[in-house]
């Protein structure tokens, strides 16, 4: 991604900024600007706890372009306590250890880039919550 | 609105074809389907492909196929949706006749993947999940897929080698489909010691990459039996969509978009799942396919797999699944797919599909998916009598 779309993207990527929706009450991540649930304009900002468990996981020995450096590296669909799910790789844990419910939480970490000339991009990644 | 049947079909063997470009993989299956349907011109062609752009270098294949096909002037224009292509191709092939503004309609699926290097290819097709939320994570296809099936195993408490069955049936088929990229069968026993990928997918769990280029060509019914002796109304075309992450589902576990997609196409048709003779569904992994079943009402939530297990997914089975080896063994060259898996229904439509013939197929469904399961589409199709 170029960095034009990174930098657009840096108060979800460094501090979970998502929306809540000013009608029914839905707290929301990634941030769409249309509630989901009841289709209002939902577009004031919810900062999440960084706070979740992990629903599903699985480790990656072929990564795409932009990520051989991490590879193996282990991703997951993390349900934030807050509600929503989102996507993002764990980190500061052997992949054997991850287990679906696991306690995490959000880190910042470098995600990519920093070679060949590449903008370094940090965002979220989520490790054992008990490391806090 | 009018009736509209397919006339003609043409298919390429899937596989590597080093020494065949992305037009001429079209051209190969676009001139089968007109000679199979006896005709020398058509008035479109729709050209369904995800990512000539990134893997092949070239976009505008509407037109590039067009002429090389021998038609230049003709409208012709490419259409795209993921893994979804080929079926959306299709589809909007049949709302052109349907709606009476064009007569006869190519439609072609062809993708041309082989050239890339490994990396480059998962990172494109890494580009039908969400590029901002999805991808940017380092996120695969492969592990996106590994994450519904894990989760599915520990919901439903299935083992990995539960999944066997789909493979082994896919393999089976391949077998005798002289297109299909792998022609040998497997055993469970392979299966269960297959390379792992994306744990838990294996490589067993896994369609390959490779070419290939399907074709049908559409007329209206009421010109087709002039046209054809054989002729297969398209009894229904619909689409559902949903989100393009999995983490933004209602529930990762069932395919909303699919159970929509279906849902229509059984309305439009006036069928529901029990009248179904085959399924072509999507199996790029075994958990799509599951989910597929769960979601075309096969199966109930959590028992898609039960139907596998209890052997109703072969050829002579309650429903016969990926007949002509499916996306597993024939091959899932990706823009191409939903138009072989069209193919291959009307093959059993007509009688022809030899050795995996399903006996007196009288109705049979394609399911294209995109993506994870963002885009949907579902042909029925009808022998006519
Ligand atoms: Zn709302």
């Amino acid at each position: 991604m170029n960095v034009a779309g990174n930098w657009r993207l840096q108060q979800q990527r460094y501090r979970l900024v998502g929306e809540e929706c000013e009608k029914c009450g839905t707290l929301i991540f990634p941030p769409r600007d249309l509630c989901p649930e009841c289709e209002a304009p939902a577009k004031m900002p919810y900062v999440f706890s960084g706070q979740g468990e992990v629903y599903s996981y699985s480790t990656i020995y072929s990564p795409p372009r932009g990520f051989e450096e991490f590879a193996p590296y282990t991703v997951a669909l993390i349900r934030l306590k807050e509600g929503p799910m989102l996507t993002a790789q764990l980190t500061d844990v052997e992949s054997d250890k991850v287990y679906i419910g696991m306690p995490v939480e959000m880190v910042t970490r470098k995600i990519q880039g920093g070679d060949e000339g590449n903008p370094i991009v940090y965002g979220y990644k989520f490790r054992p919550a008990h490391l806090g | 609105m009018r009736d509209v049947a397919i006339i003609g079909i043409g298919q390429t063997e899937v596989g590597e074809h080093w020494e065949t470009s992305l037009r001429h993989l079209a051209l190969r299956a676009l001139q089968g389907a007109m000679q199979d349907a006896g005709v020398t011109q058509v008035d479109a062609i729709y050209v369904g492909n995800m990512l000539s752009g990134e893997l092949a270098g070239q976009e505008h294949v509407g037109a590039l196929v067009a002429d090389f096909a021998g038609l230049r002037g003709v409208e012709a224009f490419k259409v795209e949706a993921a893994c979804g292509s080929g079926a959306a191709a299709l589809r909007m092939g049949y709302m052109a006749v349907a709606s009476g503004l064009v007569n006869l309609v190519a439609v072609v699926g062809v993708e041309k993947m082989t050239d890339a290097l490994g990396p480059d290819t998962t990172s494109a097709l890494a580009l039908a999940a969400d590029g901002e939320y999805e991808a940017a994570q380092g996120v695969t296809f492969v592990a996106l897929n590994a994450m519904l099936m894990r989760r599915y195993m520990y919901e439903y408490g299935y083992s990995h080698q539960d999944f066997a069955p789909f493979a082994v049936n896919a393999h089976r088929n391949g077998v005798n489909n002289p297109y299909a990229m792998f022609r040998f069968p497997i055993t469970p026993e392979r299966f269960a010691t297959a390379p792992m990928i994306c744990d838990p997918i294996n490589l067993l769990d896994s369609s390959p990459i490779c070419d290939g280029a399907a074709a049908v060509v559409l007329a209206p019914a009421e010109a087709a039996r002039a046209l054809s002796t054989k002729p297969v109304r398209i009894a229904a075309s619909a689409v559902g969509t949903d989100t393009l992450a999995i983490h933004d589902r209602r529930d990762p576990l069932v395919l909303d978009g699919a159970i929509l997609s279906t849902r229509r196409a059984y309305e439009q048709a006036g069928v529901g799942p029990q009248d179904i003779d085959l399924f072509e569904l999507h199996d790029a992994f075994s958990i799509m396919a599951v989910l597929s079943l769960e979601a075309a009402g096969f199966a109930e939530r959590g028992r898609g797999l039960r139907l596998a297990l209890e052997g109703e997914i072969g050829i002579s089975g309650r429903i016969p699944v990926s007949t002509m080896g499916g996306l597993k063994a024939r091959g899932h060259p990706v823009g191409a797919t939903g138009v072989y898996q069209v193919v291959e229904v009307v093959q059993q439509l007509r009688g022809e599909a030899g050795a995996n013939q399903v006996p007196d197929a009288r109705l049979g469904m394609a399911q294209n998916i995109g993506g994870s399961g963002a885009t949907v589409i579902t042909h029925i199709l009808e022998r006519m009598e």
